[in-house]
């Protein structure tokens, strides 16, 4: 089983995940540029974190044979602090770099003013770089987060088949589908969505357009439950072929939107000799 | 390129009319126009403009247009090309990813007379990215960098297991040089105290130590600045 996860912050992960990931058969990861926890106070913060973006953490992921892309872009959360809010100008010269396969998470948290200027904006930065949208949906009132999501993907200049609504559940799949977006979903320990529910939603709405994501973070999380999905999809009568779909070929197309995924992992290369990641007091 | 992927193939030639004529017939058609036009513009328009010069825009996107085997030495052509400064080096390292930054570092050789970008290679000493530690120590580092850091790069490939091959003009840098020989004996007598091997590369360079070694000659691609080098052992 070939699995892309679509959505994690591998950030906040360690490099044993790493290799439970790759032997679950992950072999590509997109980290989606979120909050840390702990809020940012300024620019710059955001700044060293899309390098390590673009840097450290695809080494990383390359040394355990797992392809590393990103989405640069200012959080829902941290737009509603001015001091945070200046790394919107910050954002275009990250918008060209190779491994930036999407603008995001961009969309909703409390649903204030602020954040309707920098989706907006972020939407618009999408669309004249010429990539794809990854649109996280908020957490509190989120049927009317998702319709207010829906609204500004409408006015905004990017079509809906080159934004991702993520984290969707059963209340909020079916208006995401009717837009033409691309659906996704958060499968965590408690919360968002589990394997079983999941494999009722892709029974009912089908695996077109549908990416499932672990979205593991510095909270309770797991890495694997994208593999969880696609044992369950299995024991429950989905063929290999529709497990290949949801979990590979929709993340692929999605994010191959951008021209910028390349999902050949270099091998471990003649200054890597296969090293783990060293810290210089191995 | 006669050189596998994704050796520092440039860390070693600096001679760009070289690294072209190496580069080209390993592009598909729109590859090649592509990077044809790019060193056009760049050539045309270097320096800075507008948000984004469009010679670091280039240099952003060289790995999905040319294939990120052959990114390393576009963008160095690119850089070239712009003919990029200290200032402008630094720039764009601080602003790349890892592999703009790789390629800015495999660009010192070429582009930069003095010790002005040491900076940039400190700093690629610092990180865990054996990509970045590998093009640190290329023909820059070995003209430039003072004994003390030189040393610590050494100590620093033998650690993260960047082959000690790569390290530029290691054989007359390490001549003679007892710090380096008392470094690496040190290393050696704590991996051996911990029940762990000695790396082979660590006594093949601990050998080139030895002031009885033959001394090398000293290489003739030393970059179209000469060898003005004097950062002898004890520099």
């Amino acid at each position: 089983m070939r699995i892309f996860d679509p959505h994690i912050h591998m950030t906040s992960r360690t490099t044993d995940d790493y290799r439970a990931m790759h032997a679950a058969g992950v072999r590509a990861v997109v980290e989606p540029s979120f909050w840390l926890g702990q809020p940012r106070t300024s620019p710059h913060s955001f700044l060293d974190y899309f390098d390590s973006l673009l840097g450290w953490e695809p080494f990383r992921a390359a040394q355990y044979g797992i392809a590393h892309h990103c989405t640069i872009a200012l959080n829902p959360k941290e737009a509603n602090d001015p001091r945070c809010a200046p790394v919107l100008d910050e954002l275009p010269r990250y918008l060209v770099k190779d491994q930036v396969v999407a603008v995001g998470e961009i969309g909703y948290d409390s649903m204030t003013p602020a954040e309707d200027t920098a989706l907006a904006a972020q939407l618009q930065l999408a669309a004249d770089h010429g990539l794809p949208a990854l649109v996280h949906t908020p957490h509190r009132d989120k049927l009317a987060g998702l319709r207010r999501t829906l609204d500004a993907v409408r006015a905004s200049a990017l079509p809906p088949e080159r934004v991702l609504v993520d984290h969707l559940n059963e209340t909020t799949v079916k208006e995401a589908k009717d837009s033409g977006c691309w659906l996704g979903f958060s499968v965590y320990p408690d919360t968002k969505m589990d394997e079983e529910r999941m494999v009722t939603v892709l029974r009912t709405y089908g695996p077109e357009q549908v990416l499932v994501n672990s979205a593991a973070d510095w909270g309770h999380s797991d890495p694997l439950k994208t593999r969880r999905v696609g044992d369950l999809m299995l024991a429950r009568g989905f063929t290999d072929d529709d497990v290949d779909r949801v979990l590979w070929r929709n993340p692929v197309a999605f994010y191959g939107l951008s021209g910028r995924l390349d999902l050949d992992v270099a091998a471990p290369d003649p200054t890597h000799e296969g090293n783990s990641v060293l810290r210089g007091g191995e | 390129m006669t050189h596998p992927h994704p050796a520092p193939a440039t860390s070693r030639t600096t001679d760009p009319a070289t690294l072209y004529a190496d580069l080209v017939p390993h592009l598909e058609p729109p590859a090649r126009a592509w990077l044809d036009r790019a060193l056009e513009e760049a050539a045309a328009q270097p320096g800075v403009h507008g948000p984004l010069a469009v010679w670091e825009l280039r240099l952003a996107e060289a790995g999905r247009r040319c294939g990120h085997a052959h990114a390393d030495t576009a963008r160095v052509l690119i850089l070239h090309a712009a003919r990029a400064d200290t200032e402008a080096l630094g720039r764009v390292y601080s602003q790349g990813t890892a592999a703009e930054r790789r390629a800015v570092l495999h660009s010192l050789p070429l582009l930069v007379d003095g010790p002005g970008a040491l900076p940039l290679v400190e700093d690629a000493l610092r990180t865990n990215d054996t990509r970045l530690v590998a093009a640190a120590v290329g023909p820059y580092a070995a003209r430039h960098l003072p004994a003390h850091l030189w040393r610590h790069a050494v100590l620093k490939c033998l650690f993260t297991g960047v082959p000690v091959a790569g390290i530029a003009d290691l054989e007359r840098r390490a001549l003679g040089d007892a710090e380096l020989a008392r470094m690496l004996g040190d290393h050696a007598a704590e991996r051996t105290a911990a029940g762990r091997s000695v790396p082979a590369d660590l006594n093949r360079v601990l050998a080139l130590t030895d002031p009885t070694a033959t001394p090398p000659a000293r290489p003739a691609d030393h970059g179209p600045h000469g060898t003005e080098g004097t950062e002898g052992k004890e520099s």
